[in-house]
């Protein structure tokens, strides 16, 4: 099976993706994460003003297969969420990195960005895991 | 289900061809001395001696077909029109299993999903499930569903004192262990009893509330305007709360449905609605949110659909996630609904149509008032109740307990509930229930009897007088 790598964002190895922009990070699902999940139809975002801690679940996503928590992989308040998600949940598998996306934190501690891995590693994870 | 009948040919084909001799060999598994133990039976009597028997016993029974009854308190005695029983006992119908796959089960899935579009009709929600167990538990569900809502944040649950105590007490017992407070029964005010009303429960709202649940009618009958409804909505909508409303379906035929002045989830006992009292079960539980909870919701939902060629169709929607999809983070347990309970519920509304119900829940208050007015008039009683439905306390001059077995054993009259068993400070208090089955007759005669209370002897015999 072939996945996509985004490779301008960092990984966590519970499978959640984070972009860094300035003092905030967005955070999705990675497209391994998604077609594991396979058709999405509904997304528990966290309330904006939550605060979330990293490693700790803050969401639940919903496929017609499986609900599985989403962990925070940094700690921060949540400024925004993808609020399109709820009426259109499928955008996750189609657009992982990119419109799928499904909050944006004000990161606590960016030193925290170092327990996360680079495409290449996480794509050596997801070939261990994916046999 | 079909019936098929068939010969010894027809069995002797399905032995041979699952290869076994005789149909005692299915069952070689069972010791042979557990097959046919004996039994230590008297002698056999005849089907007619025994059905003899049988309604012997059973006339020693007091029915409702031969009693007036005034007990309410929960489960109330409404005419059930012939076409209720007619329906529901439909072979397709009639079944311990209810099957919900739509490939073969359309006709079950329009009937719940029928009965869901009235049962939202009458709350003023946007969405109703398939049923639960029966009032108690589909308010303690209602409970849960708000913590939900609030995320698990808050602690704090408030329940009037005039909600149901049974359902106080499955509240209870449903939220073991989910680190919640449960307060607000003993909170006095201006009520019956000094018991609170919304006003002083309002007061109690704050920022770790999750819910609020009032009764309406409440327990005691009581009726509460619309607008200090509304106040009390804002209240708990303020602190970021949910107002669950207990509500009497019949009694929504006449007042304002919840929905209308801010309840947030609906729920009730649904037994009034064409299903007999039956000593006190099975019952439905009747639950209804807005749309924007409804992922919370607990229990079955049946949606209505299009099928790939475009056809109405009817099927399980969202709500098997909970067994199926979320699992371990299901927020509840409930995989089953009543369904039987709630097709009855849904014909008997169907039958009587909006100015049916209207004229039942008429019936229902005006009795009620005239029955009230005419125990009010009697010496040693009190009404206590202001605005009131179809139930109403009265203020007793002796322990209600022996006035119930003196209206039962000297009458024949089934009396009211025994405030006391649940409210200290209403102890020597009965809530009395009058709905459209009771006639002008029987309310008078319940009248004479309270007034001849205290000419009757101070033990009473044990026949009961028919």
């Amino acid at each position: 099976m072939e996945y996509q790598f985004d490779p301008n964002v960092r990984y966590a190895k519970s499978h959640e993706w984070v972009r860094v922009e300035g003092a905030e990070a967005i955070v999705g699902i990675s497209d391994y994460a998604q077609h594991s999940l396979s058709d999405v139809v509904f997304i528990e975002l966290p309330e904006i003003g939550r605060k979330v801690q990293q490693g700790q679940p803050c969401a639940v996503i919903e496929s017609v297969k499986a609900a599985e928590d989403i962990y925070a992989p940094l700690s921060g308040e949540v400024i925004a969420v993808n609020a399109a998600l709820e009426r259109t949940p499928e955008t996750v598998n189609q657009d992982p990195f990119g419109e799928g996306w499904l909050f944006r934190l004000r990161m606590d501690n960016p030193a925290e960005l170092d327990d996360l891995l680079d495409a290449e590693a996480y794509q050596a994870l997801v070939e261990s895991e994916d046999k | 289900m079909n019936y098929i009948p068939n010969t010894d040919a027809d069995r002797a084909a399905m032995l041979q061809a699952i290869g076994v001799g005789r149909v005692d060999e299915l069952f070689h598994d069972v010791p042979m001395e557990l097959r046919y133990p004996k039994l230590a039976l008297p002698p056999a009597w005849s089907e007619l001696d025994a059905q003899r028997e049988m309604r012997a016993l059973s006339d020693r029974n007091l029915d409702l077909n031969h009693a007036s009854c005034f007990l309410g308190a929960g489960a109330y005695r409404h005419f059930i029109p012939s076409v209720v029983d007619f329906v529901i006992s439909r072979s397709e119908f009639y079944t311990a299993y209810t099957p919900y796959q739509p490939e073969i089960s359309q006709g079950t899935l329009q009937a719940i999903f029928e009965y869901q579009s009235m049962i939202c009709a009458l709350t003023g929600m946007e969405v109703a499930n398939a049923s639960h167990y029966d009032g108690a538990t589909a308010t303690a569900e209602a409970v849960i569903m708000a913590l939900h809502v609030q995320h698990g944040d808050r602690r704090k649950v408030i329940v009037a004192p005039t909600l149901h105590p049974q359902y106080r007490e499955v509240v209870r017992t449903y939220t073991q262990g989910m680190r919640l407070s449960i307060v607000g029964d003993e909170t006095p005010g201006d009520g019956p009893g000094g018991l609170a009303g919304p006003e002083e429960l309002a007061a109690l709202c704050d920022d770790d509330t999750v819910a609020l649940v009032v009764q309406v009618p409440d327990f005691l009958g009581g009726v509460v305007a619309p607008d200090r409804l509304r106040a009390l909505a804002d209240r708990v909508h303020r602190c970021g709360a949910l107002l669950i409303a207990v509500a009497n379906p019949i009694a929504l035929g006449l007042l304002q449905p919840p929905g209308a002045w801010g309840a947030d989830i609906v729920v009730g006992e649904g037994q009034a609605l064409g299903n007999p009292l039956s000593f006190g079960g099975p019952y439905l539980g009747f639950f209804a949110c807005r749309a924007e909870h409804v992922r919370r919701s607990s229990g079955r939902i049946v949606g209505q659909t299009v099928d790939l060629d475009g056809q109405r169709g009817f099927v399980l929607t969202l709500n098997t996630r909970e067994q199926h999809i979320r699992r371990g983070k299901a927020t509840s347990n409930i995989c089953t609904n009543q369904s039987l309970n709630a097709l009855a519920a849904a014909v008997y509304l169907a039958a009587l149509g909006r100015q049916g119900l209207r004229q039942v829940a008429e019936q229902c208050y005006h009795k009620a008032h005239y029955a009230a007015a005419q125990i009010a008039r009697l010496p040693g009683y009190t009404l206590l109740s202001g605005d009131f439905f179809h139930e109403f306390v009265v203020r007793c001059p002796r322990p209600v307990p022996d006035i119930n077995r003196y209206l039962l054993h000297e009458w024949g009259i089934v009396g009211g509930y025994d405030l006391g068993r649940d409210y200290p400070s209403l102890a020597g208090h009965m809530l009395l229930c009058v709905t459209e089955v009771n006639s002008r007759q029987e309310i008078d005669q319940l009248a004479a009897a309270l007034s001849q209370l205290d000419s009757s002897p101070a033990h009473v015999g044990q026949e009961v007088r028919r």
